[in-house]
């Protein structure tokens, strides 16, 4: 038995809208995977929500007319892992979101609340970070769009306004094309696990595979929120694929992130599995580009 | 045919399989109130007020009673049988609230409420006023003086202290040429992790109390509600409907007492009380912590000159089983592999942790994990194969206690370690796996255990049961002996039908539902006890029932008791193996007798003053990843010599069971504290990291099935072994594949980063860099 005070189900983008302007305490739920959690530790208790699990309009994965990725916020992450947009266009982000908890919370939890709970831990944050994801969020003005980057503002904390929703995360066609990721999640257990470490590289290869045309990392939980790094990224970018450049961008992602000592994990500990991922995430998206590490 | 030594399905399996099964929950009344409890949010200090006012006014709830509230009646809450010399009874040392709090998680007061909302709102809203004092979580810094003092009766909060001493070991020592293997190792805080949480609902009906609750111990916990209320033993019901497990944690008066309290304060009103998964992992109990000093002196013909051992015991706050643990874990080195001179010492001391209490392998899994990672450092220093080094220092064939009176009748161990090296293909392996160089590295180890299988002589072991002749032919049997999820009741079945000589273990009907009112008085599931003293008591009450039937089958057919037998439910002529009568037709006809009407039923007590040794080991392959420091089981085996399998199915599924348990206990599971506070970081399933299936490869379970001649059936221990010599196991695993022998447990990444960053296998070149 919950504690919570009201529920109210909509079942339109409107009728979210409406809700949430006429209770702005409530909270919205989806899934449910992280609010019941939070509500039943008290932390939430006695809130009123506002469920959108039954917008079925907000699931799907589909390219828009400039072929845009187009990952509607209630997508499941057991839909998102077996759709063959994904499958074709982002693998490595079906793969990172199939690395969620266990089998019946990738049914149930969304990707809209991964990303809304707003922790760096999310396993799809850091790819979505790493692909330069745009968010859209619906409200009675219409529609904005702003970068994943913008849209996390602090630990638990997204750039939501209160009468909007998140409706839909894209992936612009610049990033995707031609683009190969991997996902690393280190966890102390192989399921039912939230990641010490999460780390996504992707690769865009030259027409020749000789070279790296564009190269992108970002990590889960290396920091407060998801967070990319640039001097990684940055020699890496235009450079041969060698084993020696693996070891050198691996390195240089300690210039970039800035974990924290937790009884979770110390620091030292995550800022060392930090770069053995790098370097294992960067070899393994060279490879599923087709390069290979001279 | 015999009915036991078959793998037939489990007589509960369709219900379980179906839902149908009634744990307590399903049987709680809709009417019943609920209670929650405060949980102190100080390691140690005292209670100076409850301000209840703004709980007592949220609607719903009915009643908030806190620690000035509750009988001064200190009881103890051990699940061991009640002992008639006072020297040897479990120490009283637990109120139904505490003033005095003594951990992160103590219970200081509840609220009783309409539903479970109210009683969440209530506790959230209790104010609750501390006076802090200083706490202490280590046992060798609760031993100082001047240590936070737990309870008055102990000073520097030990509890007991204990030692052995054979032959001489401070002149053995002397011997030229010895070389001394002297180490530490320290094993974690772990919880059962049960899938059941415990939890319980209680009454009052004619002024006597009826609890319903998820133990493994009806009888025991009967004596400690009456015990913890003052009320008359008598006074007291407790019905144990199916549970979802219990490993120990549920051998033990939990919220019995308190729930049973509760009905008292609102006018007998049914209350409930269940324990949240938060709740079971720090207020219950959990499994000892205990560091070890272990001291070897060794020829260098592979032989062992002297040892001593001390073992330090981390009690928690209250003394639950106290030292009977780390009592049993000492008592297992001087048999394990024994030598002529050992000194050797065990202390249970209080600190301001959970309560430990008893879980699966009571005191063995700690030691194993101790003894086989000694055994494996000394093979090492020798530079013998750890193998061969066991075998020619582990308990060998005709080894004889004299104080539990147990025989090694098998060279068990021996057999045991044969078939599993074979199983593995150790020594190949072995071979092989030396040339790992590289960032992933192979190795194989192993670990041996030996189990007592009761706990004769140090307790009582007793067994009653009752068998009721149905007037189908079938039989009812109900006995003392607790279904806790083991498959015991299939066990029963299995014996009962062979012994008495029914068609199919299907034709009897295990109540395993156990009402303390009716249910013979037993001990209930612990010390992998069941089969072994209820074989006993089988045995005997079926010869009870086959004399009762065969003198009423005397009346019937004139046939002399001698030269009848009752074979597959019917009765027959030995001479010619006619049958005379179905068991069903016998039943009948002596329960409608107008002029000898009889019910025939049969009831016996056993009072069991055997004890067997179950062996057994494991042996482990890994990969070790070192840059990423983790550790990947690729293939386990256990083997097994629990006398005769009554059931090898079910054998093997305890077997996997263990074998999960102890996997997590090697690599990832530990209950942590704030060294600041004293608080629990990690009670719940997310972060104490309980291993998956994903975790586990396959899990080979094989047996050595030589005949226990104590037994009734051929049978002995099974239940706790299997958790015993995995951890070692893969600790030795580790060790043969990167060099680094760790010693403490679980074996996490955490822990293989700082061995490998000490052992140099690891080099964070960018931290000169910057």
């Amino acid at each position: 038995m919950y504690d919570m005070k009201a529920l109210y189900e909509a079942s339109s983008v409107e009728e979210a809208i409406a809700l949430r302007i006429e209770h702005p305490e409530a909270q919205i739920i989806a899934g449910g995977s992280d609010v019941l959690v939070q509500m039943r530790e008290g932390k939430r208790a006695g809130k009123e929500l506002i469920s959108i699990y039954m917008i079925d309009d907000l699931r799907g994965v589909s390219l828009d007319e400039e072929e845009n990725l187009r990952i509607g916020s209630l997508t499941s992450f057991s839909h998102i892992t077996r759709d063959p947009l994904i499958q074709k266009y982002c693998n490595v982000l079906g793969e990172a979101v199939d690395q969620v908890g266990s089998p019946q919370i990738r049914n149930i939890g969304t990707i809209g609340g991964n990303t809304c709970n707003g922790v760096t831990s999310a396993d799809s944050a850091s790819t979505l970070h790493a692909y330069e994801a745009i968010v859209e969020l619906t409200g009675k003005n219409g529609v904005r769009r702003l970068p994943i980057k913008d849209f996390y503002i602090k630990a638990g904390l997204v750039d939501i306004k209160p009468d909007e929703i998140q409706t839909a995360i894209l992936i612009p066609k610049a990033s995707y094309e031609n683009t190969f990721g991997h996902y690393i999640k280190y966890g102390m257990r192989n399921a039912m696990e939230i990641a010490t470490l999460g780390c996504s590289v992707n690769v865009r290869l030259s027409a020749d595979k000789k070279k790296i045309e564009r190269c992108r990392i970002a990590y889960g939980v290396a920091g407060p929120v998801p967070m990319r790094c640039p001097s990684a990224e940055a020699v890496a970018n235009g450079a041969v694929p060698t084993k020696e450049l693996a070891e050198q961008f691996a390195r240089t992602v300690i210039d970039d992130i800035n974990p924290r000592d937790s009884w979770r994990a110390s620091k030292a500990f995550r800022q060392h599995i930090a770069v053995e991922m790098a370097k294992r995430a960067f070899t393994r998206a060279v490879e599923l580009a087709g390069g290979e590490m001279a | 045919m015999s009915k036991v030594g078959r793998s037939e399905i489990r007589v509960d399996a369709f219900d379980k399989a179906s839902g149908r099964t009634k744990y307590y929950e399903d049987r709680v009344p809709a009417d019943a109130l609920y209670v929650r409890i405060k949980h102190a949010e100080i390691a140690h200090g005292f209670v100076k007020s409850v301000d209840k006012s703004a709980a007592e006014a949220i609607p719903g709830v009915v009643k908030v009673l806190d620690c000035f509230d509750v009988p001064d009646l200190p009881f103890p809450t051990a699940g061991h049988p009640w002992s008639m010399d006072p020297g040897h009874q479990d120490i009283a040392d637990r109120h139904l609230l505490n003033q005095h709090v003594r951990y992160w998680g103590d219970d200081v007061a509840v609220v009783i409420a309409e539903n479970e909302v109210a009683a969440h709102q209530g506790v959230r809203a209790l104010k609750v006023e501390y006076e802090s004092l200083p706490f202490v979580l280590d046992v060798q810094k609760a031993m100082e003086d001047g240590a936070p003092q737990l309870h008055e009766a102990f000073p520097n909060n030990i509890l007991k202290h204990t030692g052995m001493k054979k032959g001489d070991y401070s002149s053995a020592i002397k011997e030229p040429g010895l070389i001394c293997i002297d180490k530490w190792y320290d094993t974690p805080t772990v919880q059962h992790c049960h899938i059941e949480n415990h939890g319980c609902f209680a009454w009052q009906e004619d002024d006597r109390l009826v609890v319903v609750s998820s133990t493994q111990i009806p009888h025991i916990i009967r004596r400690v509600v009456g015990q913890a209320l003052g009320r008359p033993w008598g006074d007291i019901e407790i019905v144990k409907p199916y549970i979802g497990g219990g490993f120990g944690n549920k051998q033990d008066a939990l919220y019995e007492p308190l729930c049973a309290w509760c009905s008292t304060q609102v006018g007998g009103r049914c209350v409930r009380l269940d324990c949240s998964r938060e709740e079971t992992f720090v207020s219950n109990r959990v499994r000892h912590a205990i560091r070890f000093h272990i001291v070897s002196w060794l020829r260098k013909d592979g032989t062992i000159a002297a040892r001593k051992v001390e073992c330090f015991s981390n009690q928690g706050a209250y003394a639950s089983h106290g030292h009977s643990i780390v009592a049993k874990a000492m008592g297992s080195f001087p048999q394990h592999y024994p030598c002529e001179n050992m000194e050797c010492d065990a202390y249970t001391v209080f600190t301001n942790r959970p309560a430990a209490g008893a879980m699966r392998g009571y005191g063995m899994p700690q030691a194993s994990f101790a003894d086989e990672s000694n055994i494996e450092d000394c093979a090492k220093a020798l530079g013998m194969d750890s193998y061969e080094f066991r075998k020619k220092n582990v308990m060998p064939k005709g080894f004889h206690d004299a104080f539990s009176g147990n025989t090694n009748y098998y060279d068990s161990f021996r057999e045991c370690m044969t078939k599993g090296a074979a199983f593995i293909d150790y020594e190949r392996k072995k071979k092989e796996y030396a040339n790992d160089t590289g960032d992933i590295r192979r190795g194989i180890g192993m670990a041996t255990f030996w189990y007592n299988t009761a706990v004769y002589p140090i307790s009582l072991e007793t067994s009653s049961n009752r068998m009721l002749l149905n007037l189908d032919g079938t039989v009812t049997f109900q006995c003392g002996e607790t279904e806790i999820g083991q498959g015991a009741d299939t066990a029963y079945a299995q014996m009962v039908a062979e012994a008495v000589g029914l068609k199919s273990y299907r034709d009897v009907h295990v109540k395993s539902c156990q009402d303390t009112d009716i249910t013979p008085t037993g001990l209930g599931a612990y010390a992998s006890r069941q089969t072994y003293v209820a074989g006993f008591s089988i045995r005997q009450t079926a010869d009870l029932l086959r004399e009762k039937i065969l003198n009423y089958a005397n009346e019937v057919t004139r046939q002399a008791v001698a030269n009848m037998d009752i074979v597959d439910g019917n009765i027959i002529r030995k001479g010619d193996g006619s049958v005379l009568m179905s068991l069903s037709e016998l039943a009948m006809t002596a329960q409608y007798n107008p002029v000898h009407s009889e019910h025939i039923t049969a009831e016996s007590t056993y009072t069991i003053r055997n004890n067997a040794y179950s062996f057994g080991c494991t042996f482990a392959e890994v990969e070790v990843d070192i840059p990423m420091c983790k550790v990947t089981l690729k293939n386990i085996v256990n083997v097994h010599d629990c006398g005769n399998l009554i059931n090898p199915a079910l054998a093997e599924a305890q077997v996997h069971g263990g074998m999960s348990m102890a996997i997590g206990y090697g690599l990832s599971e530990q209950l942590i504290f704030d060294e600041k506070t004293g608080k629990p970081l990690n009670g719940n399933l997310l972060d104490y990291k309980l291993s998956t299936f994903m975790d586990h490869p396959h899990l080979e379970a094989e047996f050595v099935e030589n005949p226990e001649p104590t037994s009734p059936f051929g049978t002995k221990a099974l239940g706790e072994p299997p958790a015993c010599s995995g951890a070692p196991a893969i600790r030795n695993a580790i060790l043969d594949a990167t060099g680094v022998a760790i010693d403490r447990n679980p074996i996490n990444p955490h822990v293989l980063y700082a061995e490998f960053s000490k052992a140099g296998l690891i080099h964070d070149d960018w931290k000169e860099a910057k």
